[in-house]
């Protein structure tokens, strides 16, 4: 999967779990611009593991801030390989 | 108005399965926080937490005793028995109409409804405990000490998650103050070891993967405990007519709400919690010698309680002495207000200020002296214990040495 898919991806999920039209979301936006708190950033962790089957580790979700975050986060998890289901 | 003795105390918890044990262990900076027994290890991003090891129900209840009480309600009905041993209290058909019982718990039986659970949408097994919903509901305690004890008076429980204890203990002090119950139990207990209710705390991310720190700089979150703890109060008057010991006094009680976030923490609820419960008892903050800390070891939390203990304290927070002794027994949710106030009233009785456990390195947004590692010999004359609850609500005691 390319950076760009994944992106597309990932910005689906955030949109979906805080409601916002896909467009609002783009792959150079902070968490802070799109209001979403602590909370809100546990679900879309949950929803992204959810999706690409993979664990992101608790210090990872701490530092995890903006889209690009996100993406790259993922892509260093895929590239690890799957976890069991 | 009445002043309110508090004349008996009962504990089961991590760090014992009574009241000595329990002082002996806070006093020494033991720590009850191990590998879980509980749950299958490797089910959990976090394999410890503060159980009741070698919990034998025999010891304390018949075998049709057991079967009506789920693991929560144990620990409050042996904690509640201890405290009324403790107070020296004889039962009289009067003292039993005029007694209150007062508990919190967040989650009640749900070890009991967990199982149910299993063996439902499980094993296919359609019949679940016919005493389930007795052993489930968050008065089982205080309905079976009533029982037990044939007490007659208010009756209540409480539940505002990690906060519930201390709104029961304060809403008990405020009865036996105002005279509408002569004497009161109060306290709280919770048994949270069961896998699901373990998975829901593990997918906020805020359990440990490994110990409780509360305040140090290294903190990775809380660690989940259980127990029970319970406290006779009942008025100065008639515990000085009975010549019973006393522990020292409830002062005062304040409570609030954040209105801000449904998990996060603000500086200014907690801030008017505690202001409150320093107008409640008549104090001022610079009365004030320790704080039993909510003190979670969340990121969140301990920063913000420090905030908050700054804006209500000022320049007295520098000489104020604080710890958390969840970094010993344990985040006992439902229980936590009940197993700290009985933490601070021992703490005033016998001068020693129990530590903060596990304190490694000194975080500069937690700059209070936060008593780490070693119980310190200290006389103080006033406290405050505070609980910070998940949905912004918060519930602060204030005590008060035993005075002549």
């Amino acid at each position: 999967m390319s950076k760009e898919e994944l992106t597309e991806r990932v910005r689906r999920i955030i949109a979906t779990a805080q409601h916002l039209p896909e467009e609002k979301v783009t792959a150079d936006s902070t968490f802070a611009e799109l209001s979403i708190d602590s909370l809100d950033g546990i679900n879309i962790l949950f929803a992204v593991e959810s999706e690409f089957n993979i664990n992101i580790p608790d210090e990872a979700a701490q530092s995890i801030r903006s889209v690009r975050d996100v993406v790259e986060g993922i892509a260093r998890l895929l590239a690890e390989g799957p976890v069991r289901a | 108005m009445n002043r309110v003795a508090i004349t008996g105390v009962g504990v089961v918890c991590a760090l014992g399965h009574n009241s000595r044990d329990f002082w002996q262990a806070l006093s020494k900076g033991r720590c009850g926080i191990e590998p879980l027994q509980s749950v299958e290890s490797g089910s959990l991003r976090f394999p410890n937490g503060a159980e009741v090891r070698t919990w034998d129900a025999s010891r304390y209840f018949d075998e049709k005793e057991i079967g009506m009480l789920d693991r929560f309600a144990q620990f409050g009905v042996v904690a509640a028995r201890e405290a009324v041993a403790d107070a020296g209290l004889q039962w009289t058909p009067e003292l039993r109409e005029e007694t209150a019982i007062v508990t919190g718990s967040c989650v009640g039986g749900q070890t009991t409804e967990d199982e149910g659970f299993v063996n439902l949408y499980r094993k296919d097994i359609p019949r679940v405990n016919p005493l389930t919903i007795p052993r489930t509901m968050e008065n089982a305690a205080a309905s079976r000490i009533s029982l037990e004890m044939g007490i007659v008076g208010p009756t209540y429980t409480v539940s505002t998650a990690c906060s519930s204890s201390n709104h029961a203990i304060g809403q008990a002090f405020w009865m036996v103050r105002s005279g509408a119950a002569r004497m009161a139990i109060a306290g709280g207990s919770e048994a949270v070891f069961s896998l699901g209710f373990l998975k829901a705390w593990e997918a906020m991310r805020v359990v440990s993967p490994d110990t409780c720190r509360p305040f140090s700089k290294d903190r990775r979150g809380l660690i989940l405990g259980e127990g029970g703890a319970m406290l006779v109060l009942e008025s100065l008057e008639s515990a000085q007519q009975r010549g019973v010991r006393i522990y020292g006094e409830v002062l005062g009680f304040g409570m609030g709400s954040d209105a801000f976030h449904i998990t996060q923490p603000s500086a200014e609820g907690p801030a008017r919690a505690m202001r409150s419960a320093l107008s409640d008892g008549g104090l001022k903050p610079e009365d004030i010698g320790y704080i039993n800390a909510h003190g979670t070891a969340t990121q969140a939390n301990d920063a913000t309680e420090t905030a908050a203990i700054r804006k209500v304290f000022g320049t007295h927070a520098d000489r104020l002495q604080v710890s958390s002794t969840k970094s010993m027994h344990g985040h006992t949710l439902g229980a936590a207000g009940a197993l700290e106030a009985v933490a601070t009233v021992l703490a005033l009785h016998h001068g020693i200020l129990p530590p903060t456990a596990n304190y490694n390195e000194p975080d500069p947004a937690c700059n209070l002296d936060v008593i780490p590692n070693q119980a310190r010999n200290a006389r103080v004359e006033f406290a405050l214990s505070n609980s910070f609850a998940f949905g912004g609500l918060n519930a602060v005691l204030a005590f008060g040495r035993a005075r002549r």
